[in-house]
């Protein structure tokens, strides 16, 4: 009966190597899947458009055999500790090769040609960009913050651009100054910006929506404030935002705004920030013409608010050290005019 | 110190008195900067190693603790950018391969049956440039002056322009400073493990560890260089003015990341190689049988050591390469995981087959074995073009490669610390001890670094000072930051388990583990002269076989013995046949004298004393001259024969 026994304490370690290995793998992966959809994060696994989509699932592909793979090691190794730890546990002394070659060879090379294969589908569809006349958005990274253009428009904004859902919309990527990489977890994997080159990707959401993007290649002192966000909404609000691109910026409605836009002309401001359709045009920082609708200050420093803003203006290096704007030596009563006028800017 | 029984018979007592007088170190100030005994030397790389480790380390937690919340400011960005900068290149270049080359300098003799090192005085003087130019770079940081451009420094932004000071100068400087130790100690370890192997131990019989070794030590020739050739064209664009870098006179930035990572991507495994050597040193005496398939292995290290030069674009797969040399490069990192599989499945059969006998090194194996499959799955994922363009330089990359590098090196460096510890002090550590620091640095290891993979998937870039408060960030990086805690606590323990062992433990026997290699045959620790009867190797397994453990006792030949003066025997590459005697230097302040030489060159060349500079030059010429000077004495003392 001894070989009864011997079954019956695999079967047993079976039940236990499930209970003990298996679940919390499974229940793990449950678990990345659902924080991966929780939503607000910008995660890779809750894409939103075809090529973060394509990657997602490019992920769930892996990860799962992975989950086999690392299975099949734990139970030769838990095999090894729970039947070769006895003191009297005898050694052999094989030389098992046709074992070492098919599991440590045969099989992985089995798979990876196979992931390989798909993985290079993929890689072909991620570069499979836009038709020719799809619209093209031409991006500038800077330390630290990204200047967006539409092509072909005049005026520019800042960390802020926009897409039609339901196309593809051509990226034109070139950094005024080191590297920076421009990434929308859930929109499109990343694509560099090389000094001295222009590099191009794509976008496409299918749904509308606000993605936040981020650069992904160390930039210096502030890449960690490097963010910007991608807006996603029909093609006429697209269309619409073209438009106000290219227009001047909206004229000051109050006396506070108007005694605001006279400092901002008049005063160092203007020396390094354009707003269109006044005597502002430096072309150091970002163009402020659409300050007021942005969804931050500083490429996602803080929030865009009153406070936020005047916080800024007075001293952005508290905000975000190391950045390029100095302390600026606004006069305290002109302080909150400055803030009414750029507030109006939408 | 040691307990051992006699020494071999084979010796007699006044040989051992002619090898003691010949070997032999007067404990004195001189000797400890002069001495050439590979290990004394192997030991200090251990300790200094040791002590970048822990410089490094202590930056990561400070680094953990800043991320613990979002908008945290702990920590200037100026100095979050300095401190992870200074923590991956120590990592890198100052601990994990100076750890391993410890190990090797420590190890290569003893296992092949020398008594030193091929060149025991560039030995020494590796270790001396290593320790200044390790120095060097970490004097910086006090000042705020560190490098602080990410360990690989990408242009432009290393470039004066973008980062003015000193820190880039550092960086560039110092790698070519620590460089020359790097390759000097390459060389040694290549013409002692082919010229210096005891009669008999033919390539067949070479124990896997300095397989592992010579392999890394090749790959150092081979990728060194770019490194090199990298550092100098960024010191002259910062210093001089050339142009190498600047796209705006027609250079290219991405020459720099072809050149890094033709160095990098090798480096990874010139850091995991030696560690896997590590492995299949250590598993035969915890299972109590060779390593399965030793030509597979053997096939398997090679393999690696060709196929890792030809995948260094998969880490500039985001840059907008064209997409035909992608899918090459893809391919070839992703054949790369097949030797590494099969390494993995040989130990698994050589633990199936054999007798587990659970002590503290076998659990870092067993911990080495579920890390660094883990860290391998995600490797292999990065060779897709199109997953990596989403995850790399989010905290997924940094989660794989700590995966990689904490589970394929510092963990069998932790095993081979623990199951050498016997042999380098003489002492047994605490096994009790053991336990809880491998089970504190176990969790503690995947309790930092598994969330990682999260919150990378999750959007997370890396190398940010601080981060917006995100669903599934907040937490997770507090998970991180709290398991960082937890194996810093884990490897104070294994510190204070090396430092109880040294000074309280019970003194180690020859070979406590019935070890299968030739250092077992020594006393722990070794004499000087490491075997008072060269053995004659019959096995790949010489400490198990009979002939040859024989041969250093009742077998021994005058031949073997060669107590006559600082000598050693040269065999021919290989079968390992005995072709003749040599003569071994004595101790020397040269060495030293010439690594001070490079410092102050390398010093004055940073802060732009250009006269000293060529004074240092001078003297580094001087006394290279002054090394190089055939010895003059009679030939009668020379003492080598035929």
């Amino acid at each position: 009966m001894p070989v009864d026994t011997r079954r019956d304490v695999t079967t047993r370690s079976r039940s236990e190597l499930w209970r003990r290995r298996l679940l919390p793998v499974v229940l793990l992966g449950g678990g990345l899947a659902l924080a991966g959809c929780s939503g607000g994060a910008p995660s890779a696994l809750n894409p939103a458009g075809s090529g973060a989509g394509r990657v997602a699932n490019l992920w769930w592909l892996l990860f799962w055999i992975s989950i086999a793979v690392f299975v099949e090691v734990m139970a030769v190794l838990a095999w090894a500790l729970l039947f070769r730890r006895r003191r009297d546990a005898r050694v052999r002394h094989g030389q098992p090769l046709r074992f070492v070659t098919i599991a440590g060879a045969g099989i992985p090379l089995v798979i990876l040609v196979t992931v390989y294969a798909i993985g290079l589908r993929d890689l072909a569809a991620l570069g499979d960009g836009p038709d020719p006349g799809a619209p093209t958005i031409e991006v500038t990274g800077h330390k630290w913050w990204w200047e967006v253009r539409v092509q072909g428009g005049a005026g520019a904004t800042a960390n802020e651009l926009h897409i039609p859902v339901g196309e593809k919309v051509r990226v034109r990527l070139r950094t005024a100054d080191v590297l920076h990489s421009f990434w929308v977890p859930q929109l499109m994997p990343k694509t560099d910006l090389i000094a001295g080159e222009v590099r191009e990707t794509w976008l496409h959401a299918d749904r509308a929506g606000s993605y936040r993007g981020q650069c992904a290649e160390y930039c210096g002192t502030q890449h960690a404030h490097m963010a910007f966000l991608v807006v996603a909404e029909p093609r006429q609000d697209f269309d619409a935002w073209v438009a106000r691109l290219a227009a001047p910026a909206a004229a000051p409605q109050t006396d506070a705004q108007r005694r605001g836009q006279a400092a901002f002309v008049q005063g160092s401001c203007a020396g390094c920030h354009t707003i269109r359709g006044t005597g502002a045009n430096g072309r150091i920082g970002p163009d402020l013409s659409d300050v007021g609708s942005r969804w931050s200050i500083g490429a996602g420093a803080v929030p865009n608010d009153g406070g936020h803003l005047g916080g800024w203006i007075a001293n952005p290096q508290t905000v975000k050290p190391g950045n390029y704007m100095p302390p600026q030596p606004v006069d305290p009563g002109q302080l909150p005019d400055l803030i009414a006028y750029l507030r109006s800017l939408k | 110190m040691s307990t051992t029984a006699a020494p071999a018979p084979g010796a007699s007592r006044q040989d051992l008195t002619l090898l003691e007088e010949h070997w032999g170190e007067r404990p004195s100030l001189r000797s400890w900067f002069s001495t050439v005994d590979h290990k004394r030397i192997g030991r200090r790389y251990l300790v200094t190693a040791g002590l970048f480790f822990f410089l490094a380390g202590v930056s990561a937690l400070t680094m953990r603790t800043q991320l613990a919340r979002p908008e945290s400011r702990l920590l200037s960005p100026q100095e979050y950018n300095q401190l992870f900068t200074m923590h991956g290149t120590a990592m890198i270049f100052l601990f994990a391969t100076p750890m391993l080359f410890g190990f090797g300098n420590f190890l290569v003799p003893l296992m092949i049956g020398s008594r030193d090192m091929a060149f025991p005085k560039l030995n020494a003087f590796g270790y001396w440039v290593f320790l200044l130019a390790g120095l060097f770079m970490w004097v910086s940081l006090p000042f705020g002056a560190a490098p602080n451009a990410g360990w690989f420094a990408y242009v432009p932004l290393t470039e004066r322009v973008n980062t003015p000071g000193l820190h880039l100068d550092v960086y560039s400087l110092g790698l070519l400073f620590l460089g020359i130790a790097t390759t000097a100690a390459s060389i040694n370890f290549i013409v002692t493990a082919l010229k210096l192997r005891a009669p008999g131990m033919s390539l067949n019989r070479v124990p896997l560890f300095v397989w592992a070794i010579v392999a890394t030590a090749f790959m150092v020739i081979f990728a060194l260089p770019a490194l090199n050739l990298d550092n100098a064209m960024l010191f002259l664009d910062r210093r001089f003015g050339t142009h190498f870098f600047d796209p705006g006179a027609a250079g290219n930035v991405l020459l720099w990341q072809h050149l890094f990572w033709i160095f990098g991507h090798p480096d990874v495994y010139i850091i995991v190689m030696p560690a896997l050597g590590i492995v299949s040193a250590v598993l035969p005496a915890f299972t109590r049988r060779g390593v399965v398939g030793y030509p597979l292995i053997v096939l398997a290290i090679v393999t690696i050591a060709i196929i890792s030069f030809g995948v260094w674009v998969h880490h500039m797969f985001a840059t907008g390469l064209p997409r035909l040399s992608y899918s090459f490069f893809s391919a070839a990192s992703s054949i790369i995981t097949i030797p590494s599989g099969i390494q993995i499945f040989a130990w698994l059969a050589t633990m199936a087959l054999g007798r587990l006998v659970l002590k503290v090194p076998l659990l870092y194996l067993i911990g080495f074995i579920v890390t660094f499959v883990l860290g391998g799955f995600t490797g292999a994922m990065f060779a897709l073009t199109a997953f990596d363009q989403q995850v790399t330089d989010s905290y997924f990359v940094v989660a794989h490669f700590h995966y990689v590098l904490i589970g394929g090196a510092v963990f069998p460096m932790l095993a081979g610390i623990y199951y050498w510890l016997p042999k380098i002090t003489g002492r047994m550590y605490h096994e009790g001890l053991g336990r809880w620091a491998f089970w504190l640095v176990f969790a503690g290891m995947h309790v930092t670094f598994f969330p990682m993979h999260l919150y990378g998937l999750f959007g997370m870039p890396r190398r940010v000072y601080t981060y917006r408060s995100e669903p599934g960030w907040d937490a997770w990086n507090l998970v991180s930051t709290i398991g960082s805690y937890l194996l810093a606590i884990g490897l104070l323990l294994v510190l204070i388990g090396v430092v109880h062992a040294i000074r309280r433990g019970r003194p180690a026997p020859p070979d406590p583990w019935g070890g299968d290699s030739l250092e077992w045959s020594t006393e722990s620790p070794p004499k000087p002269y490491n075997f008072p009867v060269l053995p004659e190797v019959h096995s790949l397994h010489p400490t198990w076989d009979e002939p040859s453990r024989e041969s250093m006792g009742a077998g021994a030949t005058e031949d073997r013995i060669l107590a006559e003066g600082r000598r050693t025997l040269f065999t021919s590459e290989l079968d390992g046949r005995r072709e003749r005697v040599v003569e071994m230097p004595e101790a020397s302040l040269q060495p030293l004298v010439l690594a001070l030489a490079l410092l102050v060159f390398f010093t004055t060349m940073l802060f732009a004393w250009y006269p000293v500079a060529i004074a240092a030059v001078v003297v580094v010429a001087a006394t290279i001259g002054v090394w190089l000077w055939p010895p003059r004495r009679p030939e009668r003392e020379l003492g080598v024969s035929t």
